[in-house]
């Protein structure tokens, strides 16, 4: 199969860049999107030229590093990650627009390369429990019920891709963080961090410039788990609860 | 950026509700709401006209004088109306402050990079556009019908049987508030799920059953205003008796 690329090219953090129009002939219908562009890349470094830069690690769909928009949609047209997006899914001759993931919190580090690190540090501010160490704990003394394990569990597949913020209009970071949330607070194990967890890592959200959800409900047609919007009233509840509780506690320490 | 600076800036009540994104949507919904529950209740007190011209006392004529006799002796004249026109006002002041912040944070996430549309519904992808619209309009009508301002067609203080029924038989008058009152459907069609969700109240069970019911207080709400410019337009509501209607004017406005 042959395709036309126009992919974005850009030397350094903080450059304008452009599109550069680049051909990929001869390709094998079987082959990944990855696949194609190392084919690419290893024409372009025989010529002499610099290899389009991208990220991936795992490229079986389950590390979340991989991350192309293409053609305006966040990884590819069906709704798995771009190691899994294959050529066959395109038409012969197709012209394919190929970008990074869009959003101010992802800068460009070069090409279609972004730096994610924001998403790590919402992790960071609230996305762990406090466990104490000593004898392994007796193991039905913290029992978790099938419905609540099927929520936490719904959540929790969440690879951290950042495909919800790229496909946002809003450039938010809803999804992603509801799903942590909606982890985390659901088990046991989250109780202790509940309210300080969700206010924590909705400050973080905004600190990073993440936009602010509408609703769209674009972000779950983009993700990869498929993780439903649920996640974000879920989120919401968690901060408007955490807030208010939060309020109540700090009314109590004055009268006393 | 570090995770602690984060952790240390973080103030508590409703300043750090008003400062953060979610909080500051929780501000528009709640806002928000109190405009739909306004606009329900007006759209009802509108069908007070559907009992037609009543010999000179029009009924809806009636209506509003009650509204401004509500409370009376307790309550001095106009009370209720004014209490309510403050609670709207500030109620629009904050769901419009509130949109235009976030959406410039919004706008500023996406660093000049539009996103394609995936699958956002007509009336999610037209809020901005129905807000505007309707914001307009509400300035457009209130100058109209309370503050008697835009007077195309004569209007007279009290009588709003007559004055309604003489803005209508103007064709762009009634296409203009029909026009309204189909951006208000499309912005409430979205705006109602979006705010139920915003505020957490959904669950997964719920979510589809959330998004039906919206549609429905839509439906319910644009079919119930539409109802009075198009009656009155198509003759259907007679036109007033104007000898009685002076009379009962003076008796409103005492
Ligand atoms: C066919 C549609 C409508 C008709 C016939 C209508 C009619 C009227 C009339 C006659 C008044 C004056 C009431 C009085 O003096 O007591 C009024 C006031 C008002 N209407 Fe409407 N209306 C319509 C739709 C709407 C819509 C869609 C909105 C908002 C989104 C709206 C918002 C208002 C507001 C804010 C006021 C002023 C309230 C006040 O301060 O007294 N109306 N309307
Ligand atoms: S919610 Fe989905 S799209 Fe967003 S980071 Fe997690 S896996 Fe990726
Ligand atoms: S490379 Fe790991 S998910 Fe694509």
């Amino acid at each position: 199969m042959n395709f036309t690329l126009q992919i974005w090219r850009q030397d350094r953090p903080g450059d304008s860049g452009r599109y550069e129009t680049i051909e990929a002939h001869e390709i094998d219908a079987e082959a990944s999107f990855l696949e194609m562009l190392d084919q690419v890349n290893e024409r372009l470094i025989a010529q002499g030229s610099r290899a389009v830069a991208f990220d991936s690690d795992c490229r079986e769909g389950i590390c979340g590093a991989c991350s192309l928009t293409i053609d305006g949609l966040p990884h590819g047209p069906q709704q798995v990650t771009t190691c899994q997006t294959y050529m066959r899914d395109f038409r012969d001759g197709q012209t394919i627009r190929v970008e990074p993931f869009r959003n101010n919190a992802f800068p460009v580090m070069r090409d279609l390369v972004t730096d994610r690190g924001a998403l790590d540090r919402i992790i960071q501010s609230g996305g762990y429990i406090s466990t104490s160490t000593g004898p392994q704990p007796e193991p039905n003394a913290m029992p978790v019920s099938p419905e609540v394990q099927t929520t936490a569990m719904d959540a929790a597949i969440c690879i951290g891709c950042g495909a919800c913020v790229a496909a946002c209009p809003n450039g938010a970071a809803m999804l992603f963080t509801g799903a942590k949330v909606t982890h985390l607070n659901s088990l046991p194990q989250g109780q202790a961090e509940r309210g300080d967890r969700v206010r924590s890592m909705v400050h973080q959200m905004d600190a990073e410039g993440f936009g602010g959800c509408t609703n769209f409900g674009e972000c779950s047609l983009a993700c990869p788990q498929e993780i439903s919007i649920d996640v974000i009233g879920t989120l919401n509840r968690e901060y408007r609860k955490a807030v208010r509780d939060e309020k109540k506690a700090s009314k109590k320490m004055v009268a006393q | 950026m570090l995770v602690t600076d984060g952790t240390r800036a973080r103030r508590s009540g409703l300043r750090e509700l008003w400062d953060s994104s979610i909080g500051k949507k929780i501000a528009v919904a709640v806002s928000g709401g109190i405009l739909v529950g306004y606009v329900v209740l007006h759209m009802l007190g509108n069908l007070n006209s559907l009992y037609g011209p009543g010999n000179g006392d029009a009924r809806v004529d009636d209506y509003a004088h009650w509204l401004r006799t509500f409370g009376e002796p307790l309550l001095p004249y106009g009370f209720v109306l004014w209490a309510v026109r403050v609670l709207l006002l500030a109620a629009l002041v904050v769901h419009v402050t509130g949109i235009v912040q976030l959406r410039a944070r919004s706008r500023a996430a996406r660093g000049g990079h539009p996103a394609r549309r995936i699958g956002r519904s007509f009336s999610a992808a037209t809020t901005i556009v129905t807000g505007s619209l309707l914001l307009a309009f509400i300035v457009f009508h209130i100058l109209q019908f309370t503050t008697l301002t835009i007077d195309v067609t004569p209007l007279h203080e009290g009588a709003v049987y007559a004055n309604l029924y003489n803005a209508f038989q103007k064709w762009y008058f009634v296409l203009l508030y029909v026009l309204a009152v189909g951006s208000l459907g499309f912005h409430l069609r979205h705006g109602v799920w979006s705010a139920v969700q915003t505020l957490g109240f959904d669950s997964p069970e719920k979510n589809q059953a959330i998004r039906r019911t919206a549609g429905a207080l839509a439906v319910f709400v644009v079919v119930g205003f539409v109802l009075v410019p198009v009656l009155f337009w198509t003759g259907a509501l007679s036109a007033p008796d104007v000898a009685n209607t002076q009379a009962s004017i003076t008796v409103v406005a005492r």
